[in-house]
């Protein structure tokens, strides 16, 4: 089990609670009325206008509108052939894991959700994608699903009513870019996680040819809390924009790493300050990631921000996944851009030439400068190479390797040019590279 | 030789997809399971059940971190050093478990006992810094704990 220090809210309420992974501890929740009431009583439509009257936006990294999406699905006149629901439980962005908590620890709250969702979209089935090296979240998946399928839970009619169900558990094999939605698919098919040109969407040629819906496991966990208590409920919570609760992941330099469910619109600082404890060690702090590794860096003096895209647009970042870390003033951030471009270089499928060779270029830029062998024009370098990959490819990977390597260089430059400059680096207690 | 029991699996695994090829990333994972990698000739062999030619079936091997062409030693031990491990020491543990164990990364102890390599964000970071041991992680390590976690293993 992850043991993770982490506050709650309704999401994550009984994650303490051992026998909430079992299906008699989350019936003895109320778990599965809500579904067992709509899958009886309820329309697909009046589903998804539920959830697009609650503003949900998907927990993936993208942000978009969960009811909108599920509107894409082709409707009742369609009888072509099966539809899916693919539920993206890929997590390998760094610095998040929160999909991971509720993978091990509320595996019937996410096959709730994932029946909801199906039935709005009018899915026969669910791919359940897991990362390959998540194997304790596989074992209690595996579990949940048969225990799920023996309690008549799913099945050719799920929950008693005549909806038909059943979830596919697939298991990954460690590569980052099978968490982009076609990249997956992809991957599901049995091919290279490379991601597809766009159009056509998932919605309408997705998985094995047919309409699909990519949902991640955070979005699919909000959604038998939305139904069940109602789209106003949850527009009560977070900002106008951005409502709800969400799991920020916080790492790095503080007291208290964990992950803090708190409403959208929760102040940067007040997360690091007061949830995780501040900066370890009495030191002051120098920069968070505010949204997992591609996001654009804050500088310590821009903390003061409200966790919600329409805010943190404002300072040329976002809300990612919600994977907040946090960096002390002995951090090189030369040496940070060298884990940044080291990792999207190992990750990219290689389908782009703006990406595969951007990556790599950055990453020898950024090492030569670590090294103490950097030339002035290499800033102006890494600035170029950044403006050919951004908006350029297939997929969102490119954008995702330049925005962190573009925040670093907007607020750091002084790191870059004292490397250059002395041929060394100036903070003689900063983490260590390999 | 993909034998009579790893064919079964991957059988059933294929009948999990509504198009074949969808259980081929499962029949990797089984065969490595099975063989302790996926060969040259485990890979020609799966070209047959799918169909498919075998260049497409080395590619995913390829592809895919998780896979591997030759056996990599009883325990595979990885150590994240992604920024969130790094930041609390990730790279100094990597260091001093290359030393503990006389290998580099990469490298498989000569008793073949364990395999040491690195691996970017395993969704554990705020037990940083941490290891994976197969399909078990050990986190919130000091490179004592961590040494204690290999010289456990058989
Ligand atoms: C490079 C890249 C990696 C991604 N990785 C993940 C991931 O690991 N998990 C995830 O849910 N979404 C990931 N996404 C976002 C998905 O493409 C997709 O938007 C998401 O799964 C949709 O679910 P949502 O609408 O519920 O957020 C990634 C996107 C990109 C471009
Ligand atoms: S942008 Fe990069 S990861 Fe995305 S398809 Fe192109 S090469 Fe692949
Ligand atoms: S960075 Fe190591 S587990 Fe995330």
């Amino acid at each position: 089990m992850q043991k993770v220090p982490f506050t709650t809210g309704y999401l994550t309420a009984h994650c303490g609670d051992d026998a909430y992974g079992t299906l008699d501890g989350y019936k003895a929740e109320g778990g599965y009325e809500t579904a067992r009431r709509v899958l009886k009583k309820g329309t697909p439509e009046d589903l998804i206008e539920t959830l697009k009257a609650s503003g949900l936006q998907g927990r993936g990294g993208a942000s978009f509108i969960a009811g909108q999406k599920w509107s894409f699905m082709p409707g009742a006149e369609d009888d072509t052939g099966p539809r899916y629901l693919v539920c993206n439980a890929d997590e390998s962005e760094p610095g998040s894991f929160k999909d991971r908590l509720l993978l091990e620890r509320a595996p019937h709250l996410l096959l709730e959700g994932i029946l909801l969702a199906a039935f709005a979209i009018r899915a026969e089935k669910t791919f359940l994608y897991v990362r390959g090296e998540y194997g304790e979240a596989i074992r209690v998946l595996t579990r949940a699903i048969e225990e799920a399928r023996a309690g008549k839970v799913l099945g050719p009619r799920a929950l008693g009513s005549r909806f038909a169900h059943d979830v596919v558990l697939v298991r990954g094999a460690g590569a980052y870019i099978c968490g982009e939605e076609t990249g997956l698919l992809e991957s599901l098919e049995g091919k290279k996680g490379q991601p597809r040109k766009k159009p056509p969407y998932p919605a309408e040629n997705g998985v094995f040819g047919r309409p699909t819906t990519v949902n991640n496991v955070e979005t699919l966990c909000h959604v038998p809390h939305i139904v069940e208590k109602g789209a106003d409920w949850f527009r009560g919570i977070g900002t106008a924009e951005s409502p709800g609760n969400t799991l920020f992941g916080v790492s790095g330099h503080v007291v208290r790493p964990g992950l803090y469910e708190l409403p959208l619109g929760t102040p940067l600082d007040e997360i690091v300050f007061e949830h995780a404890g501040g900066v370890a060690g009495g030191r002051k702090l120098k920069a968070v990631i505010p949204g997992g590794l591609s996001m654009a860096v804050l500088p310590a003096g821009q903390v003061d921000v409200p966790m919600a895209n329409e805010f943190l647009r404002e300072r040329q970042t976002a809300l990612g996944t919600g994977g907040i870390i946090v960096m002390d003033d002995t951090t090189c951030m030369v040496r940070v851009a060298c884990i940044i471009t080291h990792f999207f270089r190992e990750e990219s499928c290689g389908q782009c030439t703006q990406c595969r060779e951007g990556t790599g270029w950055m990453n020898r830029i950024v090492s030569r400068i670590e090294r103490g062998e950097g030339r002035f024009e290499d800033l102006a370098l890494l600035k170029d190479v950044c403006a050919k990959m951004e908006g350029k490819t297939i997929c969102a990977f490119a954008d995702a390797a330049a925005w962190p390597v573009q925040g670093l260089l907007r607020h750091f430059p002084q790191d870059f040019q004292s490397h250059v400059t002395h041929g060394q680096c100036p903070y003689p207690g900063s983490f260590v590279l390999a | 030789m993909i034998g009579e029991t790893l064919r079964a699996r991957i059988d059933a695994e294929i009948a999990r997809f509504p198009v074949k090829r969808g259980g081929l990333l499962g029949a990797l994972h089984i065969v490595q399971e099975g063989q302790g990698c996926v060969s040259l000739a485990a890979s020609k062999e799966l070209a047959a059940i799918f169909d498919v030619f075998p260049v497409e079936v080395i590619e995913l091997v390829r592809f895919y971190n998780f896979f591997h062409e030759s056996p990599r030693g009883r325990h595979q031990v990885y150590v994240c050093t992604n920024l969130p491990c790094a930041l609390r020491g990730a790279n100094v543990l990597l260091k001093g478990l290359e030393q503990h164990l006389g290998v580099g990364v990469g490298e498989t102890t000569a008793d073949g006992r364990v395999h040491l390599g690195r691996e970017e964000c395993l969704g554990a970071c705020a037990n940083a810094p941490m290891i994976r041991v197969g399909g078990v992680y050990h986190e919130d390590l000091d490179l004592a704990g961590a040494c204690a976690v290999l010289d456990a293993l058989e």
